[in-house]
């Protein structure tokens, strides 16, 4: 076990872990976030997304000491259920959610992309989706969410 | 926005609700079962309205339902249910799903049988019209007015007078002590307010923002962490189990061997995957597994559960006298429900009782799988719902939960189980993989004569339900029977056409004893059935059965028509009689802007990019909800690869509740249809399942063009409710095999249409 300070979500945070492990077991064990969530745990889903520094990373294959002092950001340090992030706003009002479990995946790794590429082509955007799942097929909705996303912040 | 009811809400809100156990109940033979599924009778009454619901002291409905939220939509449309008939706001009501400890037994959520159940005039409608009955009522007697001469809004009834009476002041807190009336009079869809409106998903806020709640998500107070060890071949056994291997795994607290089940228990979740992946196990190979080269065919030489769903007893003859017969054999693989999120359970089983917090679509069977894995009383056992990821039917939520009471009952500490991708890919319950073979006689005039259907599914355990945990893997491996196969010629059929599974075609009479079941009108029809011992586990994945059933009836329709140069929508509509999915077939048609002619498109060059359209049809089980498939794809002849451009869907399944929920399935469904269809696929060697991640295991991610779905909504307020989550998805792979064929004149018989398969279609065709 190692002391290791994290920076998440505008917090810091102590934990006491060893520093093997993976980055998401810490955010969604230690700190009881909801938003990273275990899906394949290969980093080939997206179903545990973060953003390291403004970068869209699967948290599952990240060892917690590789974080080192980057900030950490998930689903929920984007807005709040009172407040949510233009992001999130567009996939409430496109309604692009079925059983919801894939979102971190679909909606960081969107927000990462656009934000380093505001008139990403659909190309770029199909390239940057490419190893996202979503096994409900919401795939219409969240499409046009982030169609939506990318208009309203040009 | 309402908020998802967490544990402690929960446990607040049904505070005052009286709970008492009680097993005398649980002798009584089976009394209610409601739909195709069993419930047993339990300490939850149907018949009383108080098990249904409650109004609290500030107004607030509570309504407690046995049918559950996966995602499907279930918890937003039941809520708006409840609202419409007890003339509330959605925010006023709050939905408890399915607890063994506070609602009633609905048995599964699943078989597209909740809306069937809970809005049509029993269940959990009945209740809420009922309660709104007796609500008037009592306001009656307290202002004095006939009860006719009183409205309802958000839970206030109104005299013209002016003068009014809250919903909380008639009851608020009390029981009503009434029964569930069958004669309570329903809100008419004509003055619905909240119902068959495009309410949005009510969770999509905390979806959205990360604060969701879910099974994964479930902390409770001293829980550790726990992972399986699952054979890694079929049927394999433990031999040894080397605890030493991991001792020196920090936190380690408990390597649990019962039987074949193993498992390692450990304080953090990193520890108890350390101690997973370290832990030494000595195996007794399995009996290998038959070829999957040449599995179809194996399948049709087995020994086999037979039956006999409809025969007009003139096929054989028929048969044998015509000039040509036309002949197909369509084959399917099995596919994986694949849920995102691995499974993953919480219980905490102590000396004397337990609680599980499971994904389950079945809570109540659960509690009878989970008393008897831990030996627990079953009314000492309680089984809450709380959502994993979606679940598409039977996954290992089921299978995980038991793992967790087996593991939480050896450290006697709560204990919180994640799968791994692989631990769900090899040993989940598969969809089934079928071989259907079909023959058809055509008279002089080019009508189909005679149809004659012959399927062989594979199947082994299934749903646990309330007497074989041995049905999944966990059970399995503690020793508990295993559902199989008990091979068993067909009877006669009799009484009326069951075509719950599909297995009987849209296009023939169905007549049993003179009584004409079915949507067609080709009356020399006969279908066999074979069920076949499954080397892997099976159970329910979403259209079980009536997807692949319908793949081969609506292909081989397809082919039929081809070979008679007739147009595929119209050669259907000549062979269909029942206007609701004549209906649907016509609407989807003339959305899509249907090109009218035979199949295969004629002048296509055999290279480069094709395109073409395909239909499809179902009465999906035969009478739950109809629907109807245009696909338009391109093919690249080059690569084998098939790109769906743009769907058009037709679906009538009674009244609709919500058309945005309605929509969102349908367009789920058709993608999710695709993807089975071009890609999905479980594959294995000699010994062991071999597609175990998503890599060997393909879905189509977000990064694909994903085509233009236009759905066509038809209305019927004066109908039952149907279900609606699996009437699209069974109509993709037929449809986009029929527009491959339209396209390139190649006729893809196997699912999935992998491009290797296309390109050997394309290789062969005439």
């Amino acid at each position: 076990m190692t002391a290791i300070s994290l920076k998440v979500n505008g917090h810091v945070h102590a934990v006491d872990v060893d520093p093997e492990t993976p980055l998401l077991y810490v955010l969604s064990d230690d700190l009881q976030l909801r938003g990273p969530k275990f899906g394949c745990g290969l980093a080939q889903c997206g179903a545990c997304t973060v953003l390291l520094r403004g970068r869209a990373v699967r948290s599952c294959v990240i060892p917690v000491s590789a974080v080192k002092q980057e900030e950490v950001t998930t689903l929920e340090g984007l807005g709040t259920p009172e407040k949510p992030h233009p992001i999130q706003q567009a996939f409430i009002d496109e309604g692009a959610t079925q059983c919801g479990f894939c979102l971190s995946g679909v909606i960081l790794t969107a927000k990462a992309l656009l934000d380093e590429n505001p008139k990403a082509s659909d190309e770029q955007m199909l390239e940057a989706m490419s190893n996202v799942l979503c096994r409900c097929f919401t795939h219409v909705r969240m499409m046009r969410a982030i169609k939506r996303y990318q208009r309203n912040r040009a | 926005m309402k908020k998802e009811i967490s544990r402690r809400d929960f446990v607040k809100a049904s505070g005052w609700l009286v709970v008492c156990f009680s097993t005398a109940s649980l002798v009584e033979p089976f009394a209610m079962a409601q739909g195709p599924f069993d419930t047993h009778p339990s300490h939850v009454d149907p018949e009383k309205l108080d098990s249904w619901l409650a109004v609290a002291s500030d107004g607030t409905v509570t309504a407690y339902t046995g049918k559950c939220d996966f995602g499907q939509g279930m918890y937003t449309v039941q809520t708006q249910l409840v609202a419409e008939e007890l003339c509330v706001s959605v925010n006023q009501v709050k939905l408890v799903q399915c607890d063994t400890s506070v609602t009633p037994d609905q048995g599964t959520t699943s078989g597209s049988q909740s809306t069937p159940t809970n809005f049509n005039m029993e269940n959990l409608a009945q209740a809420a019209a009922t309660a709104r009955e007796a609500l008037v009522g009592k306001a009656a007697q307290r202002l004095g007015v006939s009860a006719d001469q009183l409205t309802v809004e958000n839970g206030i009834v109104s005299a013209k007078s002016g003068r009014h009476i809250s919903y909380s002041e008639l009851i608020g807190g009390k029981h009503f002590n009434i029964t569930v009336s069958s004669a309570a009079k329903r809100i008419s869809p004509s003055e619905w307010k909240v119902l068959g409106k495009p309410v949005r998903s009510m969770d999509r806020v905390a979806l959205a923002t990360g604060t969701f709640e879910f099974v994964h998500n479930v902390r409770v107070p001293g829980m550790v962490h726990a992972r399986v060890v699952r054979p890694p071949e079929i049927g394999a056994t433990v031999s040894r189990v080397d605890e030493k291997s991991v001792q020196h795994v920090p936190g380690l607290i408990k390597v649990v061997v019962r039987n074949n089940f193993v498992g390692v228990v450990a304080e953090k979740q990193w520890q108890a995957a350390q101690a997973a992946k370290g832990l030494k196990v000595t195996w007794k190979p399995g009996p290998g597994l038959p070829a999957q080269r040449n599995f179809y065919d194996y399948l049709r030489k087995q020994p086999s559960r037979d039956a006999m769903l409809v025969d007009s007893k003139d096929v054989d003859h028929k048969l044998k006298s015509a000039s040509r017969v036309l002949k197909a054999t369509y084959s399917h693989s099995f596919q994986a429900h694949g849920s995102i999120g691995s499974s993953c359970a919480v219980a905490d089983v102590q000396e004397h009782q337990a609680t599980v917090w499971s994904a389950t679509q079945s809570v109540y069977p659960t509690q009878h799988g989970v008393s008897a894995l831990t030996a627990l009383p079953l009314d000492k056992v309680r089984v809450i719902f709380v959502r994993g990821s979606g679940c598409y039917g039977l996954n290992a939520a089921d299978t995980v939960s038991f793992d967790a009471a087996l593991l939480s009952q050896a450290v006697h500490k709560p204990v919180r189980v994640q799968l791994t991708r692989q631990d769900e890919f090899i040993s989940e319950n598969y969809g089934a993989a079928c071989a259907i073979e079909q023959q058809a006689v055509l008279n002089r005039n080019g009508m189909i004569d005679v149809w004659d259907c012959e399927t062989w599914s594979a199947s082994l355990g299934g749903r646990p339900g309330y007497q074989k945990p041995g049905n999944v893997i966990t059970g399995m491996l503690a020793g508990f029977d295993t559902d199989e196969i008990t091979p068993q010629t067909a009877v006669e059929p009799t009484g009326e056409l069951r075509n719950g599974s599909n297995a009987v075609p849209s296009y023939v009479t169905g007549c049993i004893d003179g009584k004409c079941g079915g949507t067609g009108s080709v009356r020399s029809e006969r279908v066999l059935t074979h069920a076949v011992k499954s080397p892997f586990f099976t159970g329910p994945l979403r259209s079980p059965l009536r997807l692949q059933n319908t793949f081969a009836h609506e292909c081989f329709m397809d082919e039929i028509a081809a070979y008679t140069k007739a147009d595929p929508v119209a050669y259907r509509l000549q062979h269909l009689r029942e206007g609701r999915i004549i209906d649907v077939v016509k609407a989807a048609a003339k959305a899509a802007n249907w090109d009218a002619r035979p199949s295969p498109k004629y002048g296509t060059p055999s290279s480069g990019i094709a395109t073409g359209r395909g239909i499809a049809c179902v009465a999906y089980e035969g009478d739950n909800g109809y629907g109807a498939l245009v696909a338009e794809v391109e093919v690249d002849q080059q690569s084998g690869r098939v790109q769906p451009r743009r769907f058009v869907v037709a679906l009538d399944c009674g009244r609709i509740s919500n058309p945005d929920g309605l929509r969102n399935q349908i367009e789920g469904g058709v993608l999710q249809g695709t993807s089975r269809a071009l890609g999905e696929e479980i594959t294995w060697d000699d010994r062991k399942v071999t597609s175990i991640d998503w890599q060997s295991y393909t879905s189509l991610p977000l990064g694909i063009q994903v085509p233009n779905i236009d759905c066509i909504l038809i209305d019927r307020p004066a109908a039952k409710a149907m279900g609606a989550g699996e009437t699209a998805i069974t109509l993709a792979a037929a449809a986009i095999g029929n527009a491959v064929f339209d396209a390139t004149g190649a006729r893809i018989r196997e699912v999935p249409f992998t491009p290797d398969r296309v390109k050997a279609g394309l290789a062969t065709r005439p």
